[in-house]
């Protein structure tokens, strides 16, 4: 179908009103980006808040925490840094989540689900802006980093390849936190379900080494995803030290992380689709 | 018209009745007038709760649509045949029917949970029913809802707009997702900013409106798109009546520049301002539609009201009005007495007449055509959504 309107006289004179056409999946999807984006940057607060918080973080794990834990040989500055940056995205995705949640409590995706556009087109475009705001704060995330001490031990190119994995995690999660959001149907639900993100935090490489678990809990955090993604960006910018403490090659939890990262795009980007257009 | 049957609205100046046992009426004259002549002679028996039973056990008209279409080739805007929706054990739906011809505005009117928001929800094709047909603009929605998305816009019991944007990015978005090109949306956003009176505001964010400007503002997302049926459920609800007024102007702007409005509420006087055809739902079905004043018939040609100084003498009122009319109604907070009749002015005298002579304080007596609020009454036996007045039998 032609992507236009016919406008027959003036828009508010329909002799018998408009077939509209509705906008393509692109134009669409960009629509509602820009709209998520400009919700994000014209609230100040909420950048400032998430900012402060993400610092203080920072700061207790790397002053606090930091002289107890024993990273196997290597700074725990540097072992600590690639597991805050990765680990950045989910406790950014819980607002996300929550953003949708409100998104639908407020019915602004009825009224984008009675338009003459794609459905999937509403929840890319929301999938890319949230992925959009990640990339800002895994930005500012690693500049904390290096403020706090954290040094590169590896080339630039594979400190970019790791903010390229990170980048790509964050948009595969991103489903994770929009089909909470779409399940919860209010903001303070989705903050509650989201919480069960700090399992998957806590519970794995990104800040304290595996190996000083208990045996229980080993396989777990050994098993779940963000395990690997840590691994892969760690081996990606510690250099040699740091790969020499992975249990595998850097290349194989860059390999494992890429699968696991696809996995979680298709699944749940099927049921957030799915759920969207339930009607 | 009878109370559960099924209607076919307005055709232009000859609106069509269906009733119950199928037959069809062309109206001449003023739609109100023709409307009453209509239930006088063909309502010998009084409509009423009992009435509705007998008409919803009647086996519906399978030729009912036939018979319409006979005469009148349009389109309805709306097409529903045996809607239900369940949702657990909640029937949402209940096999409703409706038909509804463009060029008019209907508002469905029921209480909270009598199957409005699922109807409209159902012909946004945000919800799919569980059976029945259902046709906007004669395309069937269950089938193509896409093609349907084209033709509504929607604007829901929220005001579903960003605060973080200003009022003219807003309806620009909107625009662009209905299809305009960048150019087109801006124009129709400035024109539809002027229709809602928002113009000097539009450059600023909404998160600074208030609420009845954020309503305004999403009437207006809804329309940018310049859509042939416009949905709006409880428009108003929640808003001061400042902002209602405003609202409605807006609503009535539209209307006249020939947008089909399909609009829910709770509100009997919104339904009265703005509705050509009303149709009153409970329990997910339709129980009576009509014009405002072939409802009010319903109810009775005109009401008797006295208003009484002392609450004391409500019932000695509620007694000398049983004898001019039947079923008088006692009001105790308000201290009033009304009651249907069908001789307005001969009854009126004869109620003054018996007042005087019982010589009960009366403050105000007056004749009026009977409110909505009575008509949902009698056809359900229970005051309408949130602003029925209290009202029960008159104490004998």
């Amino acid at each position: 179908m032609a992507n236009a309107s016919v406008i027959t006289g003036s828009p508010l004179s329909p002799a018998r009103g408009r077939v509209n056409s509705g906008a393509r999946f692109w134009p669409s999807a960009l629509a509602v980006a820009r709209r998520t984006v400009l919700k994000f940057v014209r609230t100040p607060q909420l950048i400032g808040l998430a900012t402060v918080q993400s610092a203080i973080f920072l700061v207790i794990f790397r002053y606090i925490f930091g002289g107890a834990i024993n990273a196997g040989g290597l700074p725990y500055v540097d072992f600590l840094v690639p597991g805050f940056v990765v680990t950045g995205f989910l406790w950014a995705g819980m607002g996300a989540a929550a953003g949708v949640a409100e998104d639908v409590e407020q019915g602004l995706f009825d009224r984008l689900r009675s338009l003459p556009i794609p459905r999937a087109a509403v929840l890319a475009g929301r999938g890319l802006a949230d992925t959009a705001l990640v990339t800002w704060s895994l930005a500012v995330g690693t500049a904390l980093g290096f403020a706090v001490g954290f040094r590169m031990h590896g080339p630039v190119t594979a400190g970019l390849a790791a903010l390229g994995l990170c980048v790509l995690f964050s948009f595969a999660f991103e489903w994770v936190f929009i089909t909470i959001g779409l399940v919860a149907g209010t903001a303070q639900a989705a903050q509650g379900m989201s919480v069960l993100m700090t399992v998957l935090v806590f519970v794995s490489s990104a800040y304290v080494p595996v190996s000083s678990m208990p045996g229980w809990l080993r396989p777990v955090a050994e098993q779940q995803p963000v395990t690997p993604m840590v691994n892969a960006v760690r081996g990606l910018v510690g250099g040699p030290q740091a790969e020499a403490l992975l249990p595998h090659t850097t290349a194989y939890y860059v390999g494992l992380s890429l699968i696991w990262a696809v996995a979680i795009m298709v699944v749940f980007g099927v049921v957030a689709a799915a759920r969207f257009s339930r009607r | 018209m009878t109370p559960g049957s099924s209607v076919g609205f307005g055709l232009g100046d000859r609106p069509v009745a269906v009733d119950s046992r199928g037959h069809s009426k062309a109206m001449t004259g003023l739609p109100g007038e023709a409307a009453a002549q209509h239930v006088a002679a063909d309502d010998a028996r009084v409509p009423g709760a009992g009435r509705i039973t007998d008409a919803l056990t009647d086996p519906r008209p399978p030729a009912a649509v036939g018979l319409l279409s006979e005469r009148t080739p349009v389109t309805p805007i709306v097409e529903a045949r045996g809607l239900t929706k369940r949702f657990g054990r909640a029937q949402a739906l209940a096999g409703l029917d409706l038909v509804a011809q463009p060029g008019r505005v209907v508002a469905l009117l029921g209480p909270n949970g009598a199957g409005k928001t699922t109807f409209v929800r159902s012909v946004a094709t945000l919800l799919r029913p569980d059976a029945g047909s259902l046709q906007v603009a004669g395309i069937d929605a269950l089938r193509h809802p896409a093609r349907v998305r084209q033709m509504i816009g929607l604007a829901g019991q929220f005001a579903a707009v960003e605060p973080a944007m200003t009022g003219r990015e807003n309806l620009e978005m909107i625009g662009r997702l209905f299809g305009l090109k960048p150019k087109q949306a801006r124009a129709a956003a400035t024109a539809v900013l002027e229709q809602i009176q928002l113009t000097g505001d539009a450059g600023r964010l909404v998160r600074t409106y208030s609420g009845g400007m954020r309503r305004r503002l999403d009437l207006g997302a809804s329309l940018v798109g310049a859509p042939r049926l416009l949905l709006l459920d409880e428009p108003t609800a929640g808003l001061d009546p400042g902002s209602r007024v405003q609202l409605w102007d807006a609503i009535r702007q539209l209307v006249a520049a020939g947008t089909d409005v399909l609009l829910t509420t709770q509100y009997l006087d919104e339904a009265d301002q703005l509705a050509a055809d009303i149709v009153i739902i409970d329990h997910g079905q339709v129980i009576a539609a009509g014009t405002p004043s072939e409802l009010k018939t319903l109810a009775g040609d005109d009401v008797i009201e006295v208003h009484v100084r002392d609450a004391e003498a409500l019932p000695d009122v509620a007694a000398v009005l049983s004898a001019v009319g039947r079923d008088p109604r006692v009001d105790r907070a308000t201290r009033r007495v009304w009651v249907a009749v069908d001789d307005g002015t001969r009854r009126l005298m004869e109620a003054m007449r018996a007042l005087d002579h019982g010589g009960a304080g009366v403050e105000d007596i007056s004749l009026r055509r009977p409110t909505l609020d009575e008509v949902f009454l009698t056809l359900t036996g229970k005051p309408a959504g949130t602003t029925g007045q209290p009202s029960g039998p008159a104490a004998a």
